[in-house]
């Protein structure tokens, strides 16, 4: 304990712990913002072509089992970018998220009732305004459960990138290990849950807001 | 390109000899995960079965499991051996163990609490006791999300054993943090294409001893609900 | 339904390229239109606090500077003063001639100092060396010592195993062969003179390490340094290594004033200040500087 006091007391440390926890953030949720977008993009293509969706399937079967680690080597070599770029990290966590999510979020809009549909079709819906205010509502819940779930791998993912010098929490890790000093690891390991925590709740929180019927229906 | 490379550094029979080949880290990427797997399953699993039976602590245990998934492997990896002292083996097996156990969990929680009360109180009528109605009538009933937990756990544990090179040990993880260090993409890419049919392998023999050990009559559901995986498992961790 | 795809696209584009330009903004153009440098360093203690007297040098002529530390080996650094994403890196002279000229056989501080300047590739440059010295060094417990082993000509063939950064075999397993007819059991890949080689050594997994001078280590745990008559290991000096337009004179001049303050000794016990008595990097290179009164 009195060694995290000291580690925490100098003001210098203070502020590096700063930047490495807005980093972390930003290479853990910029992912997730794109992804979020990119499958509901691929999710509709999956629902109106079947051939999509076969594709994806394999496509996400693969990378699923590709190290994160290596990922994030191998991005640079493969599409040039600059090997310490935070953009390799950023590429991989939106692969791994995107294929989480597409899938649910093809189910939930395959999963909306033929009727409603109708229903929304009888009040003069176009098919666009449909999707967004009638389709894509309703699958709000099973986007957020997979953003929930991506969210934290991100969050714990990006730690990996300390490896390869891309920043975030993580060099807290391999920084400490090299000096056995136990305080940054610890701080390190605190600040990771304690953001994944944190934005699980707003996710919660903002999935409610979206969904005010689910609360309706509830009560 | 280097894709061609990585075939190379794959068939270059240098690479397969010696205490650095690749059947010797395969091994041991293999143990590690075996180990971790089964390690996991046997915490996991029975308090699973138990809190899932009782219904008692389920949705606090499954959620604070849950925050487990937010505890980088790394940062436990280097808490664990230098608390430790370079006890390597442990602090690693600790972390994956760690690691595997939130998917199983919930896999083994939420395939409990998935079986059709009316089954289970059919059978409650038919007299079974209570330790009958799990071994007999919940259990089956669970093994299909029981396996997915399982499957997914293997993955991410297959896919993370390769932080263990940092601390040392001769996983798949070597040559990746070694080509690294060079730049030798050949090194990374060749071992990241053993890790990956690793965790592609170990799949399909989990998926083919599911298929074993799951009834015939629940398989079509299994089908559908390990398809829907990762929401069903997030929507247990709804306790914040 | 196309609008809609347009307006998702188009918002996915944005988000994009907000990302792109946070990168420029991190400063991973070494020396940008901002004019800011980003210095460089390898993954461990010494070339840290090198890289933070860098910086404050750098900043006391008036630059825009940022640290980049823990990059990892030489070959991702250089390619990072390539790619722009560096600007200046601290660097040792042996092991860089090395690796730009594999052929080199020139092992004291002059003559590979000299062959180094030649042999920078065009577009990168190093600046004038320091006296200070971190050279690789293999070191054994104080009981291996003890029975006999007291220069690496000492270590036999086949006899001991030998715990080493994983790209140890490929630069030096030929070398110490050719040199000394030294051989090893095994070459264990532990980590480049971190706790993994440490403990192995402390352990008895691996009877001989391959540690750097510098390190605090050695003298906290009675390791022994094995001496190396024939000069396997070639002299180690620290010199900035950067992209030559990342720099201007006044830059430079203050690495030169820099490199001209650093000695072996106060080195050392910078290293030991950060590694044993968990001081930050960012003071004691900030002392550092305040001393030699840069």
């Amino acid at each position: 304990m009195g060694d995290i006091a000291k580690y925490l007391g100098d003001a210098g440390t203070r502020s590096a712990l700063l930047t490495m926890l807005l980093d972390h953030i930003y290479l853990s949720l910029v992912p997730l913002v794109i992804s979020v977008v990119l499958a509901v993009v691929l999710g509709l293509a999956c629902h109106r072509f079947r051939w999509v969706n076969t594709v994806l399937v394999s496509v996400s079967n693969v990378l699923y089992t590709i190290p994160s680690l290596a990922l994030f080597v191998i991005i640079p070599a493969v599409i040039g970018t600059s090997v310490l770029a935070p953009v390799n990290v950023v590429i991989a966590l939106t692969l791994y998220t995107t294929t989480l999510l597409v899938r649910p979020v093809a189910e939930a809009l395959a999963a909306v009732p033929d009727h409603v549909r109708a229903a929304a079709t009888a009040m003069g819906f176009r098919p666009w305004r449909r999707f967004l205010t009638v389709e894509l509502p309703l699958a709000v819940p099973v986007l957020a459960a997979g953003v929930r779930v991506g969210s934290v791998s991100n969050i714990s993912l990006v730690s990996v990138g300390a490896l390869i010098g891309t920043g975030g929490l993580g060099v807290l890790f391999t920084d400490g290990f090299r000096q056995r000093y136990l305080a940054p690891i610890i701080v390190g390991i605190v600040l990771t849950m304690v953001l994944a925590l944190v934005v699980d709740l707003i996710l919660v929180v903002l999935r409610n807001a979206l969904t005010p019927w689910t609360k309706a229906g509830r009560s | 390109m280097i894709f061609a490379d990585a075939i190379a550094w794959l068939l270059d029979p240098v690479n397969w000899s010696g205490a650095k080949s690749i059947p010797v880290r395969v091994g041991v990427h293999l143990l590690y995960c075996l180990g971790a797997v089964l390690g996991a399953s046997l915490i996991a699993v029975p308090l699973g079965l138990y809190i899932g039976h009782t219904g008692r602590g389920g949705v606090l245990l499954v959620g604070s499991s849950n925050a487990l998934r937010a505890l980088p492997t790394l940062g436990l990896v280097t808490f664990l051996y230098l608390v430790m002292n370079g006890v390597q083996t442990v602090s690693v097996l600790i972390a994956l163990v760690v690691l595997a156990v939130p998917p199983i969990l919930a896999g083994t929680y939420a395939g409990i609490q998935d079986v059709d009360r009316g089954v289970v109180d059919a059978a409650r009528g038919m007299g079974m006791t209570g330790s009958q109605r799990l071994w007999r009538v919940e259990l089956p009933n669970a093994l299909p999300l029981l396996v997915g937990g399982l499957r997914n756990a293997t993955l991410q544990v297959v896919a993370t054993a390769s932080v263990a090179a940092y601390v040392g040990i001769e996983t798949l993880g070597r040559p990746l943090l070694d080509g690294l260090r060079v730049l030798d993409y050949a090194q990374v890419v060749g071992g990241a294409v053993l890790i990956a049919l690793l965790a592609v392998g170990l799949d399909l023999l989990l998926a083919l001893a599911g298929k074993l050990v799951i009834p015939r009559g629940l398989r079509l559901a299994a089908e559908t609900r390990r398809r829907v995986k990762p929401v069903e498992e997030a929507e247990v961790v709804d306790v914040v | 339904m196309k609008r809609t795809l347009t307006v998702i696209v188009a918002a996915a584009a944005l988000v994009v390229s907000a990302c792109g330009s946070k990168e420029d903004l991190s400063g991973s153009s070494g020396q940008s239109a901002t004019g800011e440098v980003v210095v460089g360093s390898a993954d461990f203690t010494e070339n840290k606090i090198l890289a933070e007297i860098y910086a404050g040098a750098l900043k006391a002529t008036g630059a825009k500077v940022s640290v980049k530390p823990g990059i990892g080996a030489r070959e991702l650094v250089v390619k990072a003063l390539q790619d722009k994403s560096l600007g200046v890196v601290p660097e040792y002279t042996g092991n860089l001639l090395n690796y730009f000229d594999q052929a080199n056989s020139k092992t004291s501080a002059d003559e590979v100092y000299t062959a180094l300047k030649s042999k920078t590739p065009s577009g990168l440059e190093v600046l004038e060396k320091a006296e200070a010295e971190d050279k690789d060094v293999l070191v054994v417990t104080k009981a291996t010592a003890d029975s006999g082993v007291k220069s690496i000509a000492d270590l036999g063939d086949g006899k001991y195993v030998l715990g080493a950064a994983g790209e140890w075999g490929q630069r030096w397993q030929s070398k110490i062969k050719e040199l000394y007819g030294v051989s090893f059991k095994e070459i264990k890949t532990t980590d480049a003179g971190g706790p993994v080689t440490v403990d192995a050594l402390k352990n008895g997994t691996a009877q001989v390490a391959n540690l750097y001078t510098t390190s605090a280590d050695i003298k906290a745990n009675d390791f022994v340094e094995l001496d190396d008559p024939k000069s396997m290991y070639p002299a180690q000096n620290i010199v900035p290594l950067l992209r030559s337009d990342a720099l201007d004179d006044k830059g430079k001049a203050a690495l030169n004033k820099v490199s001209a303050a650093l000695t072996t000794e106060n080195l050392a016990e910078l290293v030991k200040r950060v590694d044993i008595d968990k001081e930050t990097i960012a003071n004691v290179a900030a002392d550092f500087l305040k001393t030699v009164q840069i």
